[in-house]
């Protein structure tokens, strides 16, 4: 805690701070901006004009749902899949303690360092290797590579807060491993799960390069906006997803950082 | 009457090392238990082997006369109080101490009522609707305490549970533990590494050291006549007396244990005598404590706080009758 109240930072830090946030953040103004424009051939500033017209052209567009209800579905699942096995793989290797615990703990979070075009690249060849055509669930699969670490993430940083008697003290009290986890170890780590779960939804959610390599001919929302830049009609429409696409995603992730804000009250051991 | 608890040649290793190597024990119905130990001695893994939470590599427990062995803790007819009392932090003290009898399919209503009887039995009525968070380390303990009775367990075992109390508390919360305990007439198990806790509150102890049961007997029996040096030195501080020196005192030569308590300043007809030079002389309340150099060894007397005081750098001859010298069993 610091004492000093009206204790100001420097004013050429604040000065870079604020430009360094500007920086970040007017060009998503920009893309808010451009949604509203009359021009629809070219990226002009100032827009020439303001019209509503490009909400009504994007609901219209079946590609555009066609899209969403893919990236949808693909988040959906893949932060499913994630969950389960995230919170399995959290629960062993912050309990037991083995021969290659270390090496097991860098192999689950490795996918989240690796670059994106490495992963797509090795799971394109793993799945043109065993015969598997690419579908939906191919693209399921890589985006569950990475989800499964968010999980892992914070469901393991939870679990090692958990005092191991808590579990000790639910069997000894007649409760067995399914009442446990249902009673004592999901409350405990339900947030968590839920923060690494919104994280995961939005990583998948506007995630390109890993889903070039693994998707057949569907379109994710991402790829699909990709695709339509190089295309010069309706360009407003675009922006009209993009936004949509910040919204949708800027939600969760805003959920996450609450929910696991205050954890450090809820998870402790109990002394 | 069958036992609480019975162990037949119990071992569990971990590794190379033998946490429990080869324990006999029987534990009778209604009796107050202690295990008594250095950390490390195998107590506590005793402790969860009869909890359920680990199992035998070799021998047999049985709880109340049936094989325990195999048997999961949710199947046990024990309930555990733990050092770090490992309340749920998200739940209410009520459905904490309800927790037993939630799992076991109670209904709301019936299993409330329990556990606010249980929380008067420790004198905690009304505090039900609180958070964890909002208790203290002694009330903590006393709603891990109800939350293990609530569930009639017929065995209690108890990990440390005062560990973690300072003095005054620890000494009240003796007290009503013990009392507790013979008002229900339940089988306490104490896991322990004070002995003045065990020897107060128990009818029996077993000191264990490196995994094996040293000793074991009613507290005045193990205080005043401990078979081992490992056991008179742990077990309130004896003085141990080497072969030499006994032999020099009785003809005989053996190890043997004193209490510092056994010393006077006063001569007597048939008492036998140690002179040497006090190292030390301490102030603490009701005695005061000498250290005397006797040949090679330093030996430690209580003297009542009321006598002449010996001031260090003096020779002085304490004196104490043949019976309170103890025979050790250790080689020679």
């Amino acid at each position: 805690m610091r004492s000093d109240k009206h204790n100001h930072a420097p004013f050429p830090l604040t000065l870079a701070a604020t430009g360094g946030l500007l920086f970040l953040h007017l060009p998503l103004l920009l893309i808010f901006a451009y949604a509203f424009t009359t021009e629809d051939k070219s990226f002009q500033w100032p827009p020439p004009g303001f019209t509503t017209r490009w909400l009504a052209v994007t609901w219209a567009r079946p590609d555009v749902w066609q899209a969403l209800s893919l990236s949808l579905q693909v988040a959906s699942i893949a932060t499913a899949f994630a969950l389960v096995l995230g919170t399995l793989c959290a629960a062993a290797l912050s309990r037991a303690r083995f021969f290659g615990q270390e090496a097991i703990t860098l192999l689950v979070i490795l996918p989240i360092a690796l670059p994106g075009i490495v992963t797509g690249i090795a799971l394109r060849s793993a799945f043109g290797m065993m015969g598997i055509p690419f579908s939906f669930w191919t693209i399921v699969l890589g985006h569950a590579t990475f989800c499964i670490v968010v999980v892992y993430n914070n469901a393991v940083a939870r679990f090692r807060r958990m005092s191991p008697s808590l579990v000790e003290a639910s069997y000894d009290l007649g409760a067995n491993g399914f009442q446990t986890f249902r009673h004592v170890i999901l409350p405990n780590i339900g947030t968590a799960l839920m923060a690494g779960g919104m994280l995961a939804f939005a990583l998948s959610f506007d995630e390109v390069i890993v889903t070039t390599f693994t998707a057949g001919q569907q379109q994710t929302l991402p790829i699909w906006m990709l695709e339509e830049l190089i295309r010069p009609h309706e360009r407003p429409v675009t922006n009209v997803v993009a936004m949509a696409v910040v919204l949708v995603t800027f939600i969760p992730i805003l959920g996450a950082y609450y929910l696991t804000r205050d954890g450090a009250e809820t998870a402790g051991s109990g002394k | 009457m069958t036992a609480a608890v019975t162990f037949r040649s119990v071992s569990r290793h971990f590794g190379a090392v033998k946490a429990v190597d080869s324990v006999d024990l029987e534990i009778a119905e209604g009796e107050f238990f202690a295990m008594l130990g250095p950390s490390g001695s195998g107590k506590t893994t005793c402790l969860r082997l009869i909890a359920g939470f680990e199992q035998p590599d070799g021998g047999e427990i049985s709880i109340l006369g049936q094989s325990a062995n195999g048997v999961p803790p949710w199947k046990r007819h024990v309930n555990t109080v733990f050092q770090d009392y490992a309340l749920f932090p998200h739940m209410t003290i009520l459905d904490n101490v309800a927790y037993g009898l939630m799992v076991r399919g109670i209904d709301k209503v019936t299993r409330h009522k329990a556990a606010e009887e249980a929380l008067e039995l420790v004198k905690l009525g009304g505090y039900g609707g609180r958070k964890t968070g909002q208790l203290s380390g002694g009330q903590r303990q006393r709603v891990a305490l109800a939350r293990a009775l609530v569930n009639k367990p017929s065995v209690l075992l108890l990990d440390e549970p005062l560990g973690a109390l300072d003095l005054k508390l620890r000494e009240a919360m003796q007290e009503e533990l013990k009392g507790l305990q013979k008002r229900l007439g339940i089988t306490f198990i104490l896991v322990t590494h004070d002995q003045g806790e065990a020897l107060s509150m128990a009818d029996r102890v077993a000191v264990f050291n490196q995994g094996r049961i040293v000793q074991s007997g009613a507290p005045e029996d193990i205080y005043n006549r401990p078979k081992t040096r490992f056991f008179a030195d742990f077990v309130g501080s004896s003085n141990i007396l080497p072969p030499a020196l006994s032999e020099s005192l009785t003809g005989t030569k053996r190890w043997t244990s004193l209490r510092p308590e056994a010393f006077t300043l006063e001569t007597g007809n048939d008492r036998l005598s140690l002179a040497g030079q006090v190292e030390a002389s301490s102030f603490m309340g009701a005695v005061r404590r000498i250290a005397l150099k006797v040949g090679e060894s330093t030996i430690h007397a209580n003297l009542p706080a009321g006598v002449t005081i010996p001031t260090e750098g003096e020779t002085i001859t304490l004196h104490f009758t043949p019976e309170a010298l103890n025979w050790l069993e250790d080689a020679v």
